[in-house]
Protein backbone atom coordinates (compact mmCIF):
# COMPACT_ATOMS: atom_id res chain seq x y z
CA UNK A 1 0.00 0.00 0.00
CA UNK A 2 1.24 3.50 -0.75
CA UNK A 3 1.34 6.90 0.77
CA UNK A 4 -1.52 8.10 -0.63
CA UNK A 5 -3.61 5.11 -0.13
CA UNK A 6 -2.25 4.85 3.86
CA UNK A 7 -2.97 8.78 3.69
CA UNK A 8 -6.80 7.95 2.24
CA UNK A 9 -7.59 5.18 4.34
CA UNK A 10 -6.81 7.31 7.02
CA UNK A 11 -9.31 10.18 6.14
CA UNK A 12 -12.08 7.89 5.37
CA UNK A 13 -11.87 5.84 8.78
CA UNK A 14 -11.88 9.21 10.34
CA UNK A 15 -14.97 10.36 8.56
CA UNK A 16 -16.43 6.86 9.32
CA UNK A 17 -15.51 7.43 13.24
CA UNK A 18 -16.73 10.34 13.40
CA UNK A 19 -20.30 10.19 11.69
CA UNK A 20 -20.35 6.43 14.16
CA UNK A 21 -19.81 9.37 16.75
CA UNK A 22 -22.22 12.07 15.78
CA UNK A 23 -24.91 8.91 15.28
CA UNK A 24 -24.14 8.11 19.10
CA UNK A 25 -24.10 11.06 20.24
CA UNK A 26 -27.03 12.08 18.53
CA UNK A 27 -28.84 8.73 19.46
CA UNK A 28 -28.08 9.73 23.13
CA UNK A 29 -29.50 13.13 23.05
CA UNK A 30 -33.26 11.82 21.70
CA UNK A 31 -33.03 9.39 24.56
CA UNK A 32 -32.56 12.39 27.05
CA UNK A 33 -34.87 13.69 25.32
CA UNK A 34 -37.20 11.28 26.01
CA UNK A 35 -36.71 10.86 29.67
CA UNK A 36 -36.79 14.60 30.28
CA UNK A 37 -40.28 14.71 28.23
CA UNK A 38 -41.93 11.36 29.60
CA UNK A 39 -39.97 10.88 32.75
CA UNK A 40 -42.74 13.74 34.83
CA UNK A 41 -45.46 11.57 34.16
CA UNK A 42 -44.38 7.79 33.57
CA UNK A 43 -41.39 7.78 36.17
CA UNK A 44 -40.85 10.20 38.71
CA UNK A 45 -44.37 11.93 39.12
CA UNK A 46 -43.77 15.50 38.32
CA UNK A 47 -40.74 15.76 41.16
CA UNK A 48 -39.19 19.26 39.95
CA UNK A 49 -35.61 17.76 41.18
CA UNK A 50 -35.44 15.16 39.10
CA UNK A 51 -37.17 16.70 35.90
CA UNK A 52 -34.37 19.65 36.39
CA UNK A 53 -31.91 16.80 36.81
CA UNK A 54 -33.07 15.07 33.43
CA UNK A 55 -33.56 18.57 31.64
CA UNK A 56 -30.00 19.38 32.48
CA UNK A 57 -28.64 15.73 31.14
CA UNK A 58 -29.95 16.76 28.12
CA UNK A 59 -28.77 20.00 27.77
CA UNK A 60 -25.28 18.64 28.14
CA UNK A 61 -25.84 15.56 26.07
CA UNK A 62 -26.98 18.46 23.45
CA UNK A 63 -23.82 20.52 23.66
CA UNK A 64 -21.78 16.69 22.81
CA UNK A 65 -24.09 16.46 19.91
CA UNK A 66 -23.55 19.98 18.98
CA UNK A 67 -19.63 19.37 19.08
CA UNK A 68 -19.70 15.76 17.68
CA UNK A 69 -21.85 17.47 14.65
CA UNK A 70 -19.27 20.10 14.53
CA UNK A 71 -16.57 17.52 13.92
CA UNK A 72 -17.98 15.31 11.63
CA UNK A 73 -18.71 18.76 9.46
CA UNK A 74 -15.23 19.25 9.40
CA UNK A 75 -14.10 15.76 8.89
CA UNK A 76 -15.79 15.79 5.30
CA UNK A 77 -14.14 16.45 2.24
CA UNK A 78 -14.45 20.30 0.82
CA UNK A 79 -17.41 19.38 -1.64
CA UNK A 80 -19.26 17.18 1.05
CA UNK A 81 -18.98 20.28 3.05
CA UNK A 82 -20.46 22.76 0.50
CA UNK A 83 -23.57 20.26 -0.01
CA UNK A 84 -24.13 20.53 3.98
CA UNK A 85 -23.17 24.27 3.65
CA UNK A 86 -26.18 24.82 1.56
CA UNK A 87 -28.66 22.34 2.86
CA UNK A 88 -28.23 24.01 6.16
CA UNK A 89 -28.37 27.33 4.30
CA UNK A 90 -31.76 26.29 2.84
CA UNK A 91 -33.22 24.12 6.61
CA UNK A 92 -32.30 27.95 8.41
CA UNK A 93 -34.13 29.73 5.36
CA UNK A 94 -37.02 27.61 5.77
CA UNK A 95 -37.28 27.39 9.68
CA UNK A 96 -37.29 31.07 10.19
CA UNK A 97 -39.91 31.97 7.18
CA UNK A 98 -42.12 28.99 7.90
CA UNK A 99 -41.95 29.27 11.41
CA UNK A 100 -42.78 32.59 11.70
CA UNK A 101 -45.43 32.10 9.44
CA UNK A 102 -46.59 29.52 11.21
CA UNK A 103 -46.60 31.33 14.24
CA UNK A 104 -48.84 34.21 12.97
CA UNK A 105 -51.12 31.93 12.40
CA UNK A 106 -51.60 30.72 15.12
CA UNK A 107 -51.53 34.22 16.98
CA UNK A 108 -54.61 35.41 14.62
CA UNK A 109 -56.29 32.36 15.22
CA UNK A 110 -56.07 30.95 11.87
CA UNK A 111 -55.71 27.41 12.70
CA UNK A 112 -57.68 25.97 15.23
CA UNK A 113 -54.65 24.05 17.47
CA UNK A 114 -51.55 25.47 18.92
CA UNK A 115 -48.40 26.13 16.94
CA UNK A 116 -46.30 23.41 18.35
CA UNK A 117 -42.43 23.43 18.38
CA UNK A 118 -42.27 19.86 17.35
CA UNK A 119 -43.48 20.57 13.85
CA UNK A 120 -40.86 23.09 13.35
CA UNK A 121 -38.26 20.41 14.38
CA UNK A 122 -39.87 17.88 11.72
CA UNK A 123 -40.28 20.54 8.90
CA UNK A 124 -36.48 21.51 9.13
CA UNK A 125 -35.10 17.94 9.97
CA UNK A 126 -37.57 17.17 6.57
CA UNK A 127 -36.18 20.27 4.69
CA UNK A 128 -32.66 19.58 5.45
CA UNK A 129 -32.82 15.63 4.70
CA UNK A 130 -34.51 16.38 1.25
CA UNK A 131 -31.94 19.21 0.12
CA UNK A 132 -29.17 16.49 0.82
CA UNK A 133 -30.78 14.28 -1.45
CA UNK A 134 -31.60 16.19 -4.00
CA UNK A 135 -28.05 18.54 -3.75
CA UNK A 136 -25.82 14.59 -3.82
CA UNK A 137 -28.19 13.81 -6.95
CA UNK A 138 -27.09 17.14 -8.49
CA UNK A 139 -23.43 16.57 -7.66
CA UNK A 140 -23.86 12.94 -9.38
CA UNK B 1 -14.05 25.65 -15.19
CA UNK B 2 -12.85 22.72 -17.17
CA UNK B 3 -9.87 20.03 -16.46
CA UNK B 4 -8.39 17.21 -17.58
CA UNK B 5 -8.12 14.86 -14.67
CA UNK B 6 -10.25 12.36 -16.38
CA UNK B 7 -7.69 11.99 -18.96
CA UNK B 8 -4.67 12.44 -16.80
CA UNK B 9 -6.49 9.84 -14.55
CA UNK B 10 -7.05 7.16 -17.63
CA UNK B 11 -3.67 8.13 -18.79
CA UNK B 12 -2.48 6.36 -15.29
CA UNK B 13 -5.02 3.75 -15.59
CA UNK B 14 -6.14 4.65 -12.06
CA UNK B 15 -9.97 4.33 -11.08
CA UNK B 16 -12.04 7.61 -9.52
CA UNK B 17 -11.64 5.50 -6.09
CA UNK B 18 -7.96 5.04 -6.78
CA UNK B 19 -7.77 9.05 -7.48
CA UNK B 20 -10.10 10.10 -4.57
CA UNK B 21 -7.56 7.85 -2.03
CA UNK B 22 -4.55 9.65 -3.11
CA UNK B 23 -6.13 13.32 -3.13
CA UNK B 24 -7.45 12.13 0.30
CA UNK B 25 -11.45 13.28 -1.13
CA UNK B 26 -14.93 11.15 -2.01
CA UNK B 27 -14.92 9.13 -5.63
CA UNK B 28 -18.19 11.68 -5.57
CA UNK B 29 -15.68 14.40 -5.29
CA UNK B 30 -13.53 13.24 -7.74
CA UNK B 31 -17.08 12.25 -10.10
CA UNK B 32 -18.37 15.78 -9.67
CA UNK B 33 -14.92 17.78 -10.64
CA UNK B 34 -14.29 15.49 -13.91
CA UNK B 35 -17.86 16.41 -14.98
CA UNK B 36 -17.41 19.80 -14.04
CA UNK B 37 -20.11 20.30 -11.88
CA UNK B 38 -17.80 21.34 -8.81
CA UNK B 39 -14.47 23.63 -8.61
CA UNK B 40 -11.54 22.18 -6.56
CA UNK B 41 -10.19 24.55 -4.07
CA UNK B 42 -6.23 26.04 -4.49
CA UNK B 43 -5.42 23.97 -2.21
CA UNK B 44 -7.00 20.46 -3.65
CA UNK B 45 -6.16 21.85 -7.38
CA UNK B 46 -2.13 22.20 -6.09
CA UNK B 47 -2.62 18.67 -4.59
CA UNK B 48 -3.40 16.98 -7.88
CA UNK B 49 -1.40 19.09 -9.40
CA UNK B 50 1.54 17.69 -7.54
CA UNK B 51 0.36 14.06 -7.22
CA UNK B 52 0.82 14.40 -11.94
CA UNK B 53 3.57 16.54 -11.80
CA UNK B 54 2.30 19.38 -13.43
CA UNK B 55 1.21 23.01 -12.98
CA UNK B 56 -2.48 23.96 -11.75
CA UNK B 57 -2.78 25.44 -15.66
CA UNK B 58 -1.58 22.53 -17.37
CA UNK B 59 -5.05 20.36 -15.60
CA UNK B 60 -7.90 23.14 -14.62
CA UNK B 61 -8.67 25.69 -17.59
CA UNK B 62 -10.69 28.87 -16.80
CA UNK B 63 -13.86 28.74 -19.59
CA UNK B 64 -13.75 32.17 -20.33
Amino acid sequence: MNDGQTQNRGWQAKVRTQTRKLGYWTLAWVLTMALATFGPKFLWESSALISVAAIGLNLLIGIGMIVANKEHLTSLDEMQQKIHLEAMAVTLGVGLVAGLAYSNLDISNVISFDAEIGHLVILMSLTYLATLVMLNRKMR
Amino acid sequence: MKNRLKVLRAERDWTQAQLAEKLEVSRQTINAIEKGKFDPSLPLAFKAARLFGLSIEDIFKDQE
